[in-house]
């Protein structure tokens, strides 16, 4: 019995058992869990961490690193929300959001890959850089948005389902195919596998890590509008420690930090488990002091148990 | 002029002449041997041809085409694919991901996966090669692995082929299989350079051979009928070499490490076996058969399940390698790369890691006592370096292979040393060197333990083999008994002849 027990949490499939068997408790003994309000709920609480987790995962599949993403949210938001109101242009104000975004990320790239400049380092600094513009562009203060249509974009529904959830979903669709049918995909996940014998087969490294930031950024663009939309303002102070949630969504989902190994399925299940977990304690009041503690025991345990399963699989 | 050309090859390195004025010529269908001592040149030729760097002064030339490469790149296209030591693939990926890696038949950036299979299919096919291309890269054997390494060459349709050392680490069924494949790659007219340290191997499997020493080309045989080993390895080495292997007979004496019923997750049957002062004791066995695994036990560095240890007649009662080194057991581990040398850091530090706690006050570093440490093991080993300062990671194997020794032997009271596979990927005269020193330090009265999988080598220094075989102890025979199909048979599991492999 534990033997087979043991087989099926540390295959490949593990993750995704164990999600099955949390998502079962959690409905069963929470009140009000399993409910189409809750659940619309929960999906949209991890919109952003979600579509960032999109791009972090080709990030750290690459053996790369991003702590900038959070400040890059905040500011695309600040970038859309002000340039929507100069311009008087939605799509313009998406536009230049989108574009800062994948500014940044291609900055990132650039620094990472041409001038051998550890990511992590990289990535610290543009953190600081891009919060501290978004700080002075609004001064400090939340810019709110004078077109009601901007609020549509998180307000609307498409088949009874708000449009970030639809957004999310295609984000999901879209870079999972891109990881596993692409040659930009397998390159990325050959790059962290083993980046000597990618650059001796000719894979064009630099530019693949340059591209996987720049992408980043463009998400982060995303992320931010779809965020600015919902809490109705540019909060230059918006995704403070996102980039965290978003790391640890994608070690929970088995996203191999030392790189080459990573799969959607399991980032999905890692978004939705890090949500789940986060919802249930908000349903059963439990203060906000405790929830820190909840997630970091959440990660320690999903890191345990990748640890278990690579020696699992070593040993066979 | 031949179809492949060196010509008048120099590169220099910072304070150091890597290769001078070297000019050769290997012809198509041939398999070409290159041999020499670590820093004799080897790799940095290896490395010229396969555009990793570039040659000072001097031309290659293919076909009667000068060839200037910018980059790996380049000289990929050009039909020049070297096949490194450590094997240049990505664990993640499939068999055929990986053949296709950097040519990813696509469209749009789509990859095409059928026509990927088809045209990966039909190579490995044609090659001979069977291995499921679907599995991923992780789940093969070295062996295997290396054969989708040279799979990567033919999907290439290589002109040259560069083979690095390549059967350093496969067991000895996997070499034939790899002698195979490249008898059939020499019939469809390849180059193939084959850079060995292992005479057995250059002998059975080269056309014609290249020795280099010091960076210059010490000799050039076209033909390998007229040359003796002895003659290769005096060309090597610059002087004749007559016996590597040096035996002394010593006197043994009492029991120092006695190993009763030794049991753990890899053996198949619980280990009983003991080593004398002054005694070298060999272990010899595939790849495998669980040398290494008994020890580690033996060692602490993994869980024994059942069984004693003493030394000098005390239990040894500790799990754990710190107390094995208490007890006076210290091991020198298989994988000098990954388990021995710390990189990045310098020989004086790797010399004093473990000893350390001998070096201090209150806590405190004795640094002149660190210095002294070091700078006498670096003479009493031999170590040939600029200063004791230098990092680890600059000196060649055998070099850091002394260093580690000198680690062990730096820790006081030690009284068995376990070496697992010393001499792997070190050239000959550092080999001499080192079995040296085994028996001056068996002559010092420890017992010796010596892991190998060269039965040459087993045969040449040992006092007593001890044979495994699928996780037990197979055999036992003294110096007297020692031969070559006795321990083989006693090596391989029931059903193989020796002959298969003895060859």
């Amino acid at each position: 019995m534990t033997d087979r027990l043991k087989k099926i949490l540390l295959g490949e499939q593990g993750l995704v058992v164990i999600f099955i068997v949390a998502f079962a408790l959690v409905s069963a003994l929470v009140p009000n869990f399993l409910t189409d309000r809750n659940m619309l709920g929960l999906l949209q609480s991890v919109v952003t961490v979600g579509i960032v987790a999109c791009t972090m995962m080709f990030c750290l599949a690459a053996r790369d690193f991003d702590l900038s993403v959070g400040s890059i949210v905040a500011f695309a938001g600040m970038v859309a929300v002000m340039a929507s109101n100069a311009t008087g242009s939605i799509l313009l104000g998406l536009l230049a959001a989108i574009a800062c975004g994948a500014f940044v990320g291609f900055i990132n790239g650039v620094v990472i890959a041409k001038f051998r400049i550890n990511a992590l380092i990289t990535t610290l600094a543009t953190m600081q850089i891009v919060r501290g513009l978004a700080l002075i562009a609004s001064d400090g203060r939340a810019v709110g948005i004078n077109s009601p249509d901007f609020y549509q974009l998180a307000l609307s529904k498409l088949l009874g389902i708000p449009t970030p959830i639809w957004v999310l979903a295609v984000l999901f669709g879209i870079f999972g195919f891109v990881l596993n049918r692409t040659v930009f995909g397998k390159n990325t996940l050959a790059i962290g596998g083993n980046p000597e014998a990618s650059r001796l087969a000719g894979v064009n490294v630099d530019r693949t890590r340059i591209w996987i930031f720049t992408l980043q950024g463009v998400v982060c663009g995303i992320a931010g509008i779809l965020l600015a939309s919902r809490i109705t303002s540019g909060q230059p102070n918006a995704a403070v420690g996102l980039e965290l949630s978003v790391i640890s969504a994608c070690v929970l989902g088995g996203v191999s930090l030392a790189g080459g190994r990573a799969t959607m399925s399991g980032v999905i299940v890692g978004v939705l488990i890090m949500g789940i977990a986060e919802n249930a304690m908000n349903l059963l009041n439990i203060p906000a002091f405790y929830q820190y503690i909840v997630r970091g025991v959440i990660l320690l345990l999903a890191v345990l148990l990748d640890n278990l399963r690579s020696s699992a699989l070593g040993r066979r | 002029m031949s179809f492949l050309d060196f010509s008048r090859i120099t590169k220099t390195y910072p304070g150091v002449k890597a290769l001078s004025d070297v000019s050769f010529g290997v012809d198509k269908g041939v398999v070409h041997g290159l041999m020499g001592e670590n820093g004799a040149g080897k790799s940095t030729l290896i490395k010229i041809l396969s555009g990793d760097q570039h040659a000072d002064a001097g031309e290659i030339s293919i076909d009667g085409k000068v060839q200037a490469y910018a980059s790996t790149r380049d000289a990929f296209d050009n039909g020049v694919i070297v096949i490194h030591q450590e094997l240049q693939l990505v664990p993640e990926l499939s068999v055929a991901e990986n053949l296709s890696l950097g040519r990813f038949p696509a469209s749009a950036g789509i990859i095409a996966r059928t026509r990927m299979l088809d045209d990966v299919g039909a190579k490995l096919k044609s090659a001979g090669i069977d291995i499921d291309m679907r599995r991923k890269v992780k789940t093969l054997s070295i062996g295997e692995r290396q054969m989708v390494e040279i799979a990567k060459a033919i999907m290439l349709d290589a002109r040259v082929i560069a083979l690095d050392e390549p059967t350093s680490s496969l067991s000895s069924r996997e070499s034939e299989i790899l002698f195979a494949l490249i008898d059939r790659l020499r019939g469809e007219g390849k180059v193939i350079i084959y850079v060995s340290h292992r005479l057995d191997e250059v002998f059975r499997l080269c056309d014609s051979l290249t020795v280099l020493r010091d960076g210059k080309l010490a000799a050039h045989h076209i033909s390998l009928k007229d040359v003796t080993r002895d003659q290769v390895v005096a060309e090597m080495v610059g002087r004749e070499i007559s016996d590597i292997w040096g035996f002394r007979p010593r006197k043994a004496g009492d029991i120092r490490l006695k190993v009763e019923a030794l049991s753990g997750a890899k053996l198949t049957t619980p280990a009983s076996f003991e080593a004398r002062a002054g005694e070298i004791v060999g272990f010899f066995g595939l790849i495998g058969a669980g040398r290494s695994e008994l020890m580690r036990l033996v060692f602490g560095a993994d869980p024994r399940s059942g069984g004693a240890i003493t030394v000098d007649s005390k239990v040894v009662h500790a799990t754990d390698p710190h107390g094995a080194i208490r007890a006076g057991i210290v091991l020198c581990s298989e994988d000098r790369k990954h388990d021995g040398i710390i990189q990045g850091r310098s020989i004086e530090e790797n010399i004093n890691i473990s000893s350390r706690r001998h070096h201090t006050r209150f806590g405190v570093l004795n640094r002149a006592s660190e210095t002294a440490t070091a700078e006498t093991f670096i003479k009493k080993l031999k170590v040939r370096t600029p200063s004791r300062k230098q990092d680890i990671i600059n000196l060649s194997g055998g070099n850091q292979q002394k260093v580690i020794l000198g680690r062990w032997l730096s820790e006081q009271g030690v009284r068995v040393l376990i070496v697992d596979e010393p001499t792997r990927g070190i050239d000959v005269g550092a080999k001499s060197e080192i079995y040296e020193l085994l028996y001056q330090l068996a002559e010092d009265g420890m017992a010796i333990v010596v892991v190998s999988s060269e039965l040459p080598e087993v045969m040449g220094i040992c006092d007593r083999v001890l044979v495994m075989c699928g996780g037990r102890i197979s055999a036992e025979l003294t110096r007297h008994q020692f031969a070559e199909k006795a321990i083989l048979a006693a090596a391989l599991p029931d059903k193989k002849t020796p002959d298969a492999i003895a060859s």
